[in-house]
């Protein structure tokens, strides 16, 4: 019993289950028909729906700067900046750079493509920066985080750019006939995809190598700065495919609005689940979780009428109770509390 | 030898890092040699045209510092300065374009005074740290209007006057103008549930138009505010809130988007849930700014009504300079005057709107 018990919570992705699980249970109290499904329109209607249809751009954010943490040890700032450039290429090829077009001036699969390319190459440079020149990470990709947004500017010249067709808003919303939104398929794909790579490869097991020790990787015989480069690249394709989803589901891209600060949710994250942002050991499954743990805070925020001003107040509250409770510091000293207690009480019996 | 190499190799590391830093702000650096450049020659011609002004013609010089074109709405703005203060009014405009950047305002400003203008005029980007400057403008003797922003500055004798939007006035007239459509279509002595999406927290925008909407609320006993919550004045924020009050509540009637950005969101939101909104519809969508989308939106009989939220400073500010000329004081704040656009009209107006 007690080692069953002790296997569980000694599992990996205990906490972060654990962590998302306090922050659902909170609503079975507080509003009760949170998890109530329903189905309008034909299609799944209710909060939980809303939680993992809103999660889907930071859980395939938060697969990138996994990969990214895990074999440089830094972070990737420039995420949400990169989609904004995604969504501008993409944009302004298929509505033609006009302010508000409502058919395809280019076929919608070029300016997908296109968004992705983008995506890539701004992965490829903050790549060949820190794994080539050694820049540290979070130095290199803070120039595409200041860089990004004016890069964005530039294309759609610095105004709001609609792309009102209706099959352009199937990838943030539904397809006809589906009733799920369409966003938590493409997050499913790119998690599946991504965990099949690495499993039946041995990319997985190269970068935690690289993260833990590039130095030593290098000596065994792994391409530690390609693997580096490889997992920065990934990254921006990530960031290019969450790009497509936000200006899809709001059909315009606003250079300014686009993505922002989705950076540091997407590193919060990976951190949430159970990462070590010091690089190495990893678990992808545990970034997702983090993920959808805080979009679960963020709509169980807004069920819960928390008023606009303090809702940063119980975000920070929610996430230091978090972190801390997956603190290998905090376990020691609860270790150790256990063991005085423990010893307190052998004491009492010998007296 | 060995340590040559390194050396060689750490300094082409340096070499290409700064090269690589160069790239990133490339675009902004050309841009600004380009505006120094052309500031430069309007200083040149600026200079040239003075000495000939001051004896032969009146014409007012104005330099006006503007942000930077970061909406159409700004845009908007820069086009009624420059429309109004023409030679052919008989004006001579100065005008630099700020990127942004509070530092280059600064600058500008003091190129105003080196070129003696008669008036600056400043769009401030932030609020604070214009004390020094515009106590060098004081100093020279050239009054300073402050237009869309307010500064903060310790002595108010710092600047002439302000020039912009009443937020509280908009929060009014949305309360004026729900009143008289509830009353118009029967609906006076129900029971109103109200949200609001509301803008970034603390921006003058949002305290203005919330404040607004409360006060003058007040008065109509039938309408109760189910529900604030802050959109972030983007779409996507706007229409996830939205989402989620469409959960909470199941008889919403009205909805105040505090600009046009979270209406669009809060619409698509309500149509996703299978209602309908607008002048046929369940919800009415009342909304600020009165960007040219919005007019698009209530064209399609999806928003009710979008209060003003004029840009068009120009000609405010030219009245003004006039006052000051003719020796008269002028009032310290100074409001646009702002329209009310409800649905029925919005075919009609669009054409004739700037922005």
């Amino acid at each position: 019993m007690n080692n069953t018990l002790k296997k569980i919570t000694g599992y990996r992705l205990f906490l972060p289950l654990v962590c998302l699980a306090l922050v659902l249970l909170v609503n079975v109290i507080k509003t009760p028909n949170f998890f109530a499904i329903s189905i309008q329109n034909g299609v799944f209607y209710g909060y939980i729906v809303d939680v993992i249809n809103r999660a889907s751009e930071l859980v395939i954010l938060a697969v990138g700067m996994t990969l990214v943490v895990a074999a440089s040890g830094g972070t990737d700032i420039s995420v949400g900046a990169v989609s904004a450039v995604a969504g501008a290429v993409a944009i302004f090829i298929i509505g033609g750079g006009e302010a508000s077009t409502d058919f395809y001036h280019a076929p919608y699969i070029l300016g997908f493509f296109a968004a992705l390319l983008a995506g890539t190459l701004c992965g490829a440079w903050n790549g060949f920066l820190v794994a080539k020149m050694k820049i540290q990470p979070m130095v290199a990709t803070l120039i595409l985080f200041t860089a990004g947004r004016g890069i964005a500017q530039l294309i759609t010249g610095g105004n709001i750019l609609y792309m009102r067709v209706d099959s352009f808003k199937q990838l943030g919303g539904f397809i006809q006939g589906v009733p799920l939104p369409t966003p938590v398929f493409v997050a499913i794909f790119v998690v599946l995809i991504t965990l099949f790579i690495l499993k039946k490869t041995a990319l997985g097991l190269y970068i935690q190598t690289v993260g833990i020790n590039a130095k030593a990787a290098r000596l065994v015989g792994l391409n530690s700065v390609l693997i580096q480069f490889l997992t920065y690249t990934f990254c921006g394709i990530c960031a290019g495919i969450a790009g497509m989803i936000i200006t899809s589901r709001v059909y315009s891209i606003d250079a300014n609005n686009a993505g922002l600060n989705m950076e540091l949710d997407a590193i919060l994250a990976v951190a949430l689940g159970g990462n070590s942002l010091g690089g190495g050991k990893f678990s992808l499954i545990g970034s997702v979780i983090g993920a959808i743990t805080i979009q679960a805070l963020t709509t169980t925020l807004y069920a819960m009428k928390v008023s606009a001003d303090q809702l940063p107040v119980y975000k920070a509250i929610v996430v230091i109770i978090i972190v801390s409770l997956q603190s290998p510091e905090l376990k020691r000293m609860l270790r150790n509390a256990k063991l005085q207690l423990q010893n307190g009480q052998q004491g009492k019996k010998v007296a | 030898m060995r340590n040559l190499k390194k050396v060689a190799a750490l300094m082409l590391t340096v070499a290409m890092t700064v090269s690589l830093v160069a790239c990133g702000g490339g675009s902004t650096n050309t841009a600004k040699t380009t505006d120094a450049t052309t500031e430069t020659t309007e200083t040149t011609e600026e200079a040239a045209t003075t000495e000939t002004t001051d004896t032969s013609s009146e014409k007012i010089i104005v330099g006006f510092s503007q942000v930077g074109a970061e909406s159409d709405w700004r845009t908007a703005n820069t086009e009624s300065m420059k429309s109004t203060f023409t030679e052919a009014n008989g004006y001579e405009l100065i005008f630099d374009d700020a990127q942004q950047k509070q530092e280059n305002q600064i600058k500008a400003v003091r190129n105003f005074i080196q070129q003696d203008v008669d008036y600056i005029v400043i769009a401030p980007v932030t609020e604070t740290g214009w004390d020094t400057v515009l106590q060098e403008a004081k100093e020279a003797g050239i009054p300073v209007i402050i237009v869309d922003r307010m500064i903060d500055v310790s002595d108010d004798s710092l600047f002439e006057c302000w020039v912009g939007s009443n937020f509280l006035q908009e929060g009014y007239d949305a309360v004026a103008w729900l009143a008289e459509y509830l009353d118009s279509k029967g609906r006076a002595d129900e029971d109103i549930n109200i949200v609001t999406l509301q803008g970034t927290i603390g921006s003058s925008a949002q305290i203005g138009r919330t404040d607004g909407f409360e006060e003058k609320m007040a008065a109509y006993p039938k309408w109760k505010m189910l529900e604030r919550q802050t959109g972030e004045f983007t779409q996507s924020k706007g229409q996830e809130v939205m989402e989620s009050f469409l959960k909470s509540y199941d008889d919403i009637d009205v909805v105040i988007a505090e600009n046009d950005n979270m209406a669009f969101g809060a619409i698509d939101a309500i149509e996703a849930a299978g209602k309908t909104c607008g002048p046929d519809g369940d919800i009415t969508i009342v909304s600020f700014d009165a960007v040219a989308a919005a007019f698009d939106a209530m064209i399609a009989g999806k928003m009710n009504v979008s209060v003003e939220c004029n840009p068009l400073h120009g000609p405010r500010v030219a009245e003004i300079i006039q006052k000051l000329q003719a020796g008269e004081t002028v009032d310290k704040l100074q409001y646009v005057d702002e329209g009310v656009f409800p649905a029925e009209t919005a075919k009609d107006i669009k054409p004739t709107r700037a922005y």
